[in-house]
């Protein structure tokens, strides 16, 4: 099948270059240059999809990203399939697979297309009205049946395996829209020696003068595009489109890469995410044409003038043989003049004015073409295709018989409307031109300016919006994406809705991928009309992003994979997975979590490992735990106002258990700090509390205490922690260790002090988080491995264990010790999770002081930490599960806590649990319930203490 | 595309303190600490990047001596971090790739320094010339931004 409505004329097609291509499995020829449409349109294809509610026949509408009909899927393989594409800003390639959609079993012969018939039952709203009772039968029905009709196209089915790209840039000016005027704001300010960066949706720039038949617009695009190349401080992105206009300048590009290729590489980058922060922006975004909206405007080989002309002069297509046009501004006359000199016939030119005067009007008189003026359109007739169009005159304000045309084609013109969507989304205002029948910039808040017809409207061609006079409004289309007719806008403003706010959300006309391009201006008519209002007491929606569809792949970039997000590892890392380490994310860090030996499970593991720690001695990687270098003459001070604690009296050489409260009085992190001078301490944080404890801190001192002489550094990284753990640990770092006398009576529990081990310099801390009696050694990180390897050496004859932080998290719980975010959630105060010995109440002051003197923070109904042990010794209780007080398993029931933490503890042969319940210290020995889905599981409160209640064990 | 390569290990140090006491230290590290916002020293093999106004990284050996008179604070910070290289055409715009800020060299010249992002990583991005400059980021993330780089050196292969 050949090109039958192709000629030899259009300008930016090559044609010595053939290309095949498939539509619904059918082949046909393109030649390079051509989009999907324009191919489709040489093969005097029209039909290429079904609309979204009525499954109604639907062909070209535009040429450009204006198209609301004409939405396809691309298809290269099961992973990159791309649903809801518009023909018309789809490249054509070679070997190019397209289908229709909303479609079965295929679109000439559509099931759903007996909505049509029942169109007069599924008026706008319908769903509002219909899917509301009985209540039940949402969930059941209305739910799946709903998601089954919405949306078009179908998504890919397997992972995208293109790649991303995403980039930052900067420039003095950034030109969105590369026609005329975008142009020459670019030359200008390329002149200047200014950083110009110019980008265009299309694959070459020119905007409409592509679409011009003369040639001196070619000629002048050619020259332009020469003296811009030649200056080296300009970016000319072309297929790229501006989505976004974001605070301060920051505009959101997406470049399209290798779409129009017909065998990417592997590997290509397919799309790219430019963040553009431009000094001034320039919108030369140009205008979109208005279609007329008139009884049968839907029909397939319905076009736009406009439309039409770049088919013609840029493609050499020509839409039809036999062609009417519907003209309500002058450059229909014109679309008519260049068909008709390229051969095709015009059936008539119906324009809806009643005395229309101009340069092109006199043109076609003289060309001979069949004019009427004062006319309106009755209907269309054919079903594919359009075959016929019925007009009638106006005839002082009434619609006189009709005259039914024959004709292959429907040209139609209503004047233009100025592309207003990216500076509207600037938070621009917006200004009603009814001279120009136009919203056009007003004021901005952003250093922009709108230059060609994105800022108004040269001469005094206003053109007209709304509805042609009509009778039969079921079938006249404001909105053809979102199936919108004059009937449901009427049916709207009669049920009340008025302001265009709820019109739009009622009949969903303006909305999704469209975003109102062509519909907008029309519907606001159709309103003002109906209510007798002027245009601007109607409203204007908000005109969202992306101005047209982006995918998701360019907001992810990077960020997949490996590179998904920073993956942290310790310097003992890789001596943990020559081990067989067993790893768990902990904010970005990967910790081990146990180290299983032959087949063993988690909990074989982590029983072994705990049962180590008690008997002999562990091996513990804390490199993650953050560390803050505190250092000046009001480090105390500083301390004392930010912990709960007091610090004055903690000797050098010294460490102390330390809580931080927030402003609002809730325990956010804790840590042990030593003092290492009376000048310098080093402070600990939780691992994942690092850096916004740092950030904390440092918020303090520069805003609410610069009279402190003090600053803070953070060495969590400068240091790797090695924690030994056990009664033999002292044994087995003795030999090691030189400079300290770590004996039990001269280095005692909470001692901190500097030395060297194995001959590195090392700050060694004796701290516990297993109770037992144990140290950190903190040695700088690259020595880590090395100070573990000779550790775990020296360990052996002791039985060394290393172990993970599952078994770290049971030997703390036995002991009753916390985990922030664990025991807490945000909302518990020190004294809820029995801290209250640590704060130091002489203290004039501290942060969340203030919050906890407060009586509701003081009140004993609050949820407070204990410990749970089941009835049922080897019951281990679910984290999360809630408590109550009485077995009742039947709402509504008294929630009075939840389970915090819960293991199997090795070491006392039973399950274990801490948890917060409310005035739960006052009740030791009481019984309460766990709830759970099987049953209500009794348990007795205790202390929250399970092992060594004397805490004899830490200072062996 | 410019070349990644690891810096040579140096001695690191963070040093944070007042007018007076840098004044000193100009004295006692026998080098001006730069007073300019962003912007880096270099004497011989050593550097000083400011990085806040009362926050210097010292790269080089000769920094650890001890100031007597007036309150500040140094921190052994050499194991933290690790420096990376980077040199060679298109440099600055591999690294906007993930560094959000102006590397044009009329902009971010030479011998400018800041604390910024790559990715998600914080680094401590300072340019030696127009075509190198030098990251600083802590050891954990050492991976996660050459992984980047490498990523950033295909898009300008």
């Amino acid at each position: 099948m050949g090109n039958a409505f192709r000629n030899k004329d259009g300008k930016y097609i090559d044609y010595t270059q053939i290309l095949r291509f498939t539509f619904d499995g059918k082949i046909y020829q393109g030649y390079k240059g051509d989009t999907l449409a324009s191919a489709l349109l040489a093969n005097g294809v029209h039909l290429l999809g079904r609309s979204f509610k009525y499954h109604r026949p639907r062909g070209i509408v535009a040429a450009g990203a204006d198209e609301p009909n004409a939405l396809v899927t691309v298809q290269r393989d099961h992973a990159r399939t791309t649903p809801n594409v518009k023909a018309t800003q789809v490249e054509l390639y070679e070997g190019l697979i397209a289908e229709s959609q909303n479609r079965w079993p295929n679109l000439r012969f559509d099931v759903g297309a007996l909505n049509t018939l029942i169109s007069n039952f599924i008026p706008a709203g319908f769903y509002y009205k219909t899917f509301m009772w009985p209540r039940q039968a949402w969930g059941k029905f209305y739910e799946p049946f709903i998601r089954g009709v919405a949306g078009l196209g179908v998504a890919p089915t397997e992972a995208d395996p293109d790649r991303y790209s995403q980039r930052f840039a900067h420039c003095d000016v950034l030109v969105v829209g590369a026609g005329r005027a975008g142009l020459a704001a670019a030359m200008e300010a390329a002149e200047k020696g200014l950083r110009v960066l110019i980008c265009d949706e299309q694959n070459m720039f020119g905007g409409s003068l592509l679409s011009n038949a003369d040639v001196q617009s070619t000629e002048s695009l050619l020259q332009t595009m020469e003296k811009l190349h030649q200056y080296s401080k300009v970016t000319c992105l072309k297929r790229t489109i501006a989505f976004g206009y974001f605070p301060h300048n920051m505009i959101g590009l997406c470049e399209r890469l290798t779409e129009h290729l017909p065998n990417p590489a592997k590997g290509d980058v397919r799309e790219r995410l430019w963040q553009v922060r431009a000094r001034h922006v320039i919108l030369a975004t140009g205008a979109l044409e208005r279609p007329l909206v008139f009884p049968g405007n839907d029909r397939p080989g319905v076009m736009l003038a406009g439309a039409a002309r770049t088919y013609l002069n840029r493609y050499g297509v020509l839409p039809g043989k036999n062609i009417a046009c519907v003209v309500g501004h002058d450059n229909g006359y014109l679309a008519a003049l260049e068909l008709q000199q390229a051969g095709a016939t015009i059936a008539v030119i119906a324009d809806v004015r009643t005395k229309p005067v101009g340069r092109y009007i006199e043109q076609a008189r003289q060309a001979g073409l069949p004019i009427r003026s004062g006319m309106t359109v009755t209907g269309t007739g054919g079903y594919r295709r359009v075959r016929n169009i019925s007009v009638a005159p106006i005839v002082n304000g009434n619609i006189d018989a009709s005259d039914t045309i024959r004709c292959d084609t429907v040209l139609m013109t209503g004047g233009y409307t100025p592309s207003v969507h990216l500076f509207s989304q600037s938070r621009g205002k917006l200004e009603w031109k009814s001279e120009q029948n136009a919203y056009i910039p007003s004021q901005s808040t952003e250093n922009l300016s709108s230059v060609g017809s994105a800022a108004g409207l040269a001469g005094n061609d206003r053109g007209v919006i709304g509805a042609l006079p009509m009778t039969n409004k079921s079938t006249a289309f404001v909105d053809w994406q979102n199936d919108v007719t004059v009937k449901d806008i009427d049916l709207a403003t009669r049920e009340g809705f008025h302001s265009i706010e709820h019109i739009k959300r009622y009949t969903t006309s303006g909305m999704a991928t469209d975003q109102g391009k062509t519909s907008n201006i029309n519907t606001l008519g159709i309103v003002s009309n109906i209510l007798q209002k002027p245009v601007p007491e109607i409203g204007l929606t908000t005109f969202r992003m992306p101005y047209t569809p982006v995918s998701f792949g360019i907001f992810a970039g990077f960020a997949r994979g490996d590179l998904f997000d920073p993956v942290r590892t310790t310097p003992m890392h890789s001596w943990a997975i020559e081990q067989n380490a067993v790893f768990e994310d902990v904010s970005l860090w990967k910790r081990a979590r146990y180290f299983p030996r032959n087949s063993e499970s988690m909990n074989e593991a982590v029983a072994r490992e705990c049962l180590a720690v008690r008997a002999s001695c562990g091996l513990f990687d804390a490199s993650t735990l953050g560390k803050i270098e505190v250092v000046g003459p009001d480090a105390a001070e500083f301390l004392n106002r930010m912990y709960i604690n007091a610090w004055s009296k903690l000797t050098v050489g010294k460490c102390r258990y330390g809580v931080l409260c927030r402003e609002d009085g809730f325990v956010m992190d804790d840590g042990v700090v030593g003092r290492l001078a009376t000048d310098r301490f080093h402070l600990t944080t939780t691992t994942g509390g690092a850096a916004r404890v740092l950030a904390m801190m440092e918020d303090y001192l520069q805003t609410e205490w610069q009279d402190l002489q003090v600053w803070l550094t953070s060495t969590t990284e400068q240091w790797a922690v090695i924690a030994v753990q056990g009664p033999r640990a002292r044994d087995i770092i003795a030999p090691l260790i030189s400079g300290i006398d770590i004996s039990a009576h001269a280095f005692p529990h909470m001692s901190i002090g500097e030395g060297t081990i194995h001959g590195i310099t090392m700050r060694l801390m004796r701290v516990s988080f297993t109770g037992e009696l144990g140290y950190e050694i903190n040695v700088p990180a690259d020595h880590g491995r090395a100070i573990w390897e000779a550790i775990y050496e020296a360990g052996q004859a002791h039985g060394i264990t290393p172990y993970g932080t599952e078994a770290m998290h049971v030997l703390r719980a036995e002991k009753g010790y916390v985990i922030i975010g664990q025991e807490t959630d945000g909302t518990a105060t020190p004294d809820d999770v029995g801290l209250s010995w640590a704060i130091g109440k002489a203290k004039p002051d501290y942060v969340g002081k203030r919050a906890l003197i407060r009586q509701a923070m003081q009140a004993p109904t609050r949820k407070q930490l204990v410990g749970l042990l089941t009835l049922d010794d080897q019951v281990v209780l679910e984290e999360g599960a809630q408590i109550c007080a009485t077995a009742a398993n039947t709402p509504p029931m008294q929630l009075i806590g939840h389970v915090t933490s819960s293991y199997y503890s090795a070491t006392l042969g039973r399950s274990i649990a801490l948890a917060m319940v409310a005035g739960g210290r006052t009740c030791y020995g009481k019984t309460l319930y766990v709830l759970m889905p099987s049953a209500a599981i009794p348990v007795t409160l205790t202390a929250p203490v399970f092992y060594d209640e004397k805490g004899e064990q830490v200072n062996g | 595309m410019a070349d990644i390569s690891e810096a040579p290990h140096t001695e690191r140090y963070i040093f944070r303190g007042g007018e007076k006491a840098c004044a000193e230290a100009d004295m006692a590290f026998g080098m001006n600490l730069p007073r300019e916002a962003c912007h880096a020293k270099v004497t011989g093999e050593r550097a000083a990047l400011w990085l806040g106004p009362d926050e210097w990284l010292l790269l080089g050996n000769g920094f650890n001596v001890q100031l007597t008179a007036l309150p500040y604070s140094q921190v052994d910070v050499s194991h933290r971090q690790i420096g990376i290289q980077l040199k060679g055409n298109h440099a600055a715009d591999m690294l906007n790739i993930g560094c959000p800020l102006d590397l044009d060299d009329a902009i971010f010249t030479t011998g400018m320094c800041t604390r910024t992002v790559f990715g998600k990583a914080e680094i401590i991005l300072w340019r030696q010339d127009v075509q190198t400059f030098h990251i600083e980021v802590w050891r954990s993330f050492g991976d996660y931004v050459r992984g980047l780089l490498a990523i950033a050196q295909k898009e300008y292969m």
